[in-house]
């Protein structure tokens, strides 16, 4: 009786309360909606994602316990491991879907490019942290190679999705450490006048992706299908939804990935505007709970962390609803805490895990 | 963790930095609250119909074609079910491979395939097309197997249109056959369309075509909720089809029966009427053809069978197939100088054999005449000279508009379709007929040919049996119809073809009486005596030939010796028993030769069945008669000239 009470104090030391309610919140959400998608199979995948959450907490709360000075000394090793097996995934990754993005390691497969979206904003933290008193503006250019060797690795993968995320967390840390504002723009028009070169350098089915954004009905049985199909159903939704488990579009198949990338519009469908509404209140919250956590990191590496990994939740949430609604092309990129699948769980746990750990932790360093 | 040295500064800055992310995050949002605003509110009515339009299809369910039964009950076209082994090209991978796949488990021969081939270049977009019909049981349970296998490809339960009766009245009953692109486009102009989805046969020709609306049904329909691959996935609501009603033929298949058979296998038409009410008892075109062979999809060799055979078996030749009548014109002819007042029975002529008019002679068959004929007389001994006088004295005129009201020269009604109107000559005929002026010219020597049923005459059996039907009703005129009564087998409500009659032709009843008699004349003592000898009945009819065949002046036609296809066409016209008539037949034999040697004596069997039940044993014998028993017209002036 003692120790439990003693383990639960360890925990909940470290456990930052709103951050927690609000991912069991989403959580919540997420498995119904995912009882929704896949109702018609039964409880399979329902009971599966219940394993993958109760993982995706353990693993938080260890994240949680582990202090950012750990961390920071854990970020380089990570970073120079997850490039190595992403040049693995180049030599001797094994194809699905023509995609190489899987690594054969006997007894399981991992995908590399997961382990970057924690390891990339770690490192470049580091980088800041350590070159903090000395910046200039060559450890910018330093910044920008660590990320865009692990970023063409994954988008020649090719894994566009991924590609983005892992960029994006990089650049948000990279944002965050003061790149000047004139480079901000200087990048945005240079990538603007590159837009055509990389529109060339983009696979077949990428381009046609983002065709298909502007016109889905130029293919509405092959790319664009995806987005037409997924568009009735939030539609169809109407203000207050069709109800739980009645949504039309859902239960007759006819949205792709339904329980995986594309729950949204299953969720959409069913619960309506107002379900979208509640839907992204939560993920202000929660990003706002993490911009706070931000605000109050003690360290250079703990505020860079922090901003990067909570405006990367932005990121996922918003690319997901995004092309799920029509708005962005389609690339692989989950619905955070709602996707059905373990390895994005556990990736965004490791991800709050490591907020709580800065919140937890910062009276320690300030001490 | 030393770094603190300038933290407040870059505190500040990193604070602001993140005001900036925490703005454009809600920009962000809203962009994405507003899109959900566009979908789910303005656009809601949208896309809640593409969303119903997805997920609810409308399955038709084909009724059951109703049935036809002769006047008896004798079932004549009857439904049963049927598996099919179908593919749908449109979700099939390709066809060829498909087809070879499929053929290793189930017997697909080379003509399944050849009809595959030739339905698939029919078919409507998106039509499952049959490859097998007919499976047995264990193919259909060796399919299920394999079913994974063949995407698009399906065992489908059909119900198949059956003849039981073979070709037996196979030109009145006609066939069903899958519906082609014409027969889409006029089911359409009708507003049949919605009744016909799922339909995939319709009436082609005889009482399935004419009917086609009666014996069709009401589709009903299936709302099934389906999945994005079209797969039913649960029924929402079902309104059962409404099957066809149901026909009763006035048809005696009996009757119909003793008649082909009395065919044998000559070339030829019969069509027997109840004189009292119009009624169709019988309706031969001989050869015939076996309907069956329609029903799911003629294969290629068959259909070369049919229309490559010179008697062309699909010819209805009793509707339309019109020859000149030769001499069963006469009783006509008489009766139409009885009621213009041309003639009266007892006027005679004295035939020396010959008739000469406007400088040509229009030969009697009998050499050196019948001496002194009155109207009575000619009729029985088929008297061409007093035909050749009377025409000439009633006028092109007055016949062409008798007999039209007798019914010739125009299409009777009968219900089924490809009537032909015939030919009843007239210089109005003439004129509309040919182009040029020259050839628009009627010539009063025309009228004489006319006045034998030779010229420019030509009917069909329906016609000549109809006029006759029309005379012994003394003028009252009964549509002639297959079809008795319409029943309703949802309902149980009855309807009867209507047998009042259409109009009323002005005969004198002793002038009907009187050509009843000579008729029966023709049968006791005439040329049609040797056929009926020994009947238990007495009948009255009229044998005439018709030339095919123009014989030049001085030439003596000798049956033996022409070509089979060039003989003239044998024809009868009869009606019995003579004081109340229940059946007139008329018979046509192509190439039959006399009238009195081959049509006849099938009119005899047909009597023989329908008045005493009697059943003849094989086809009806010709019968010999002497050469110049019949009339058959020659000129011995050269015709070129009309």
């Amino acid at each position: 009786m003692k120790h439990i009470k003693r383990a639960f104090l360890a925990i909940n030391a470290h456990l930052d309360w709103p951050l927690f309610l609000i991912v069991l919140t989403l959580m919540g959400v997420g498995l119904t909606t995912v009882y929704s998608a896949t109702s018609s199979d039964g409880f399979a995948k329902l009971d599966k994602q219940l394993i993958n959450m109760a993982a995706a907490i353990v693993v938080m709360l260890f994240v949680a316990s582990t202090s950012p000075q750990r961390l920071m000394r854990i970020a380089v090793p990570i970073y120079l491991v997850g490039v190595a097996l992403l040049v693995g995934v180049a030599l001797f990754g094994i194809v699905v879907n023509g995609s190489r993005r899987w690594l054969e390691l006997g007894f399981t497969r991992i995908q590399p490019s997961e382990i970057m979206k924690i390891a990339m904003p770690l490192m470049l933290a580091w980088f800041f942290h350590k070159y903090d008193s000395t910046l200039r503006a060559r450890h910018f250019i330093i910044a920008a190679v660590l990320l865009l060797i692990p970023f063409a690795l994954i988008a020649k993968q090719p894994d566009l999705g991924t590609a983005l995320l892992v960029g994006s967390a990089g650049f948000y840390i990279i944002f965050f450490a003061g790149l000047p504002w004139k480079f901000i723009i200087g990048l945005g028009a240079a990538a603007g006048a590159a837009a055509p070169f990389l529109w060339n350098m983009l696979h077949d089915y990428q381009r046609r992706r983002i065709m298909t954004l502007i016109d889905p009905t130029t293919d509405p049985l092959g790319s664009g299908y995806h987005i037409i199909q997924s568009t009735i159903a939030i539609g169809s939704g109407g203000t207050f939804g069709k109800g739980f488990l009645n949504g039309t579009q859902t239960h007759l198949e006819f949205i792709p990935e339904k329980h995986t990338d594309f729950i949204f519009a299953v969720f959409s469908e069913e619960w309506g505007l107002l379900g979208n509404g509640v839907l992204l209140f939560l993920y202000t919250l929660l990003i706002g709970r993490g911009l706070m956590i931000a605000a109050a990191a003690p360290t250079v590496f703990t505020r860079l962390l922090a901003g990067a990994i909570t405006l990367g939740f932005f990121t996922y949430a918003f690319i997901n609803m995004g092309m799920v609604s029509g708005i962005l092309p389609v690339v692989g990129v989950p619905l955070p805490f709602m996707s059905y699948g373990g390895t994005a769980l556990v990736t965004l746990c490791v991800g709050i895990g490591i907020l709580m750990s800065i919140h937890t932790h910062r009276m320690l360093v300030k001490k | 963790m030393g770094n603190f040295h300038n933290d407040e500064g870059d505190l500040s800055r990193f604070r602001f930095r993140l005001g900036i992310a925490a703005l454009l995050l809600l920009l962000a949002f809203g962009l994405l609250l507003g899109r959900f605003v566009w979908l789910q509110v303005i656009q809601h009515d949208f896309y809640r119909t593409r969303a119903e339009d997805n997920r609810i299809a409308l399955i038709p369910i084909v009724p059951n074609r109703g049935v036809i039964v002769d006047r008896n009950g004798v079932v004549l076209a009857r439904n049963f079910s049927a598996y099919t082994l179908e593919i749908m090209p449109s979700q099939a991978a390709p066809l060829d491979e498909t087809i070879d796949a499929l053929a290793e488990i189930i017997d697909i021969q080379g003509k399944d395939r050849k009809r595959f081939k030739r339905l698939l270049d029919e078919a409507k977009n998106f039509e499952s097309i049959p490859i097998r019909t007919r499976l047995t049981d264990e193919e259909v349970a060796k399919f299920s197997a394999h079913r994974y296998r063949f995407p698009g490809v399906e065992v489908k339960a059909r119900l198949f249109r059956q003849y039981p009766e073979n070709t037996l009245a196979a030109h009145a009953i006609g066939y069903i056959s899958r519906i082609n692109t014409k027969e889409k486009e006029s089911i359409e102009q009708a507003g049949h369309s919605a009744n016909y989805k799922g339909t995939e046969h319709i009436g082609k020709v005889g009482l399935e075509a004419n009917y086609e609306f009666e014996l069709h049904g009401k589709t009903g329909h299936e709302q099934v909720e389906v999945g994005a691959d079209g797969r039913p996935i649960r029924v929402l609501s079902q309104k059962p089809a409404t099957p066809g009603n149901n026909l009763k033929l006035t048809l005696d298949t009996g009757l119909q029966a003793v008649a082909e058979q009395a065919f044998g296998n000559r070339r030829g038409s019969l069509t027997a009427i109840d004189p009292r009410n119009g009624a169709v008892l019988a309706l031969v075109s001989s050869p015939a053809f076996d309907p069956n062979l329609f029903v799911d999809g003629i294969r290629f060799d068959d259909w070369d069978d049919l229309n490559n055979n010179p008697d062309k078996p699909m010819l209805n030749r009793a509707i339309y197939s019109t020859h000149p009548p030769g001499s069963t014109f006469k009783p006509l002819m008489a009766l139409g100088a009885l009621t213009v007042g041309k003639r009266t029975p007892n006027q005679s002529i004295a035939d020396p054999g010959y008739f000469n008019f406007g400088g040509r002679r229009f030969m009697d068959d009998k050499v050196g005449g019948h001496g002194s004929v009155d109207m009575f007389k000619s009729i029985v001994v088929s008297c061409n000279t007093y035909y050749y006088t009377l025409a000439s004295d009633m006028g092109i005129d007055n016949i062409a508009r008798f007999m039209g009201d007798l019914g010739l020269g125009r299409r009777s009604g009968i219900d089924i379709p490809g009537e032909a109107t015939g030919i009843l000559p007239s210089p109005q005929w003439k004129e509309s007929r040919f182009k040029k002026r020259e050839q628009q010219k009627w010539y009063s020597g025309e009228t004489i040919s006319v006045g034998i049923g030779q010229g420019y005459n030509a009917y069909s059996t329906l016609h000549m049996a109809h006029a006759l039907a029309n005379i012994l009703n003394y003028g009252k005129v009964f549509r002639p119809h297959l079809v008795q009564t319409i029943t309703n087998p949802t309902t149980g409500e009855v309807r009867t073809i209507e047998s009042e009659p259409v109009r009323q032709v002005a005969l004198k009843t002793e002038h009907v009486d009187f050509i009843k008699r000579a008729m029966a004349g023709v049968v006791k003592s005439g040329t049609g005596a040797r056929a009926f000898a020994g009947a238990a009945y007495e009948s009255g009819g009229k044998t005439g030939t018709a030339q095919v065949f123009s014989l030049k002046g001085g030439q003596k036609y000798v049956a033996g010796q022409l070509k089979e296809r060039l003989r003239d066409h044998s024809w009868y016209v009869a009606f019995a028993p003579v004081d109340n008539p229940q059946i007139v037949v008329a018979v046509m034999v192509e190439n039959g030769g006399f009238g009195a040697a081959s049509a006849a004596p099938i009119a005899r069997q047909v009597f023989d069945y329908h008045l005493t039940g009697k059943r003849a044993a094989g086809a009806a014998p010709e019968v010999n008669v002497p050469e110049d028993a019949d009339a058959s017209a020659s000129e011995e002036d050269d015709n070129e000239t009309h």
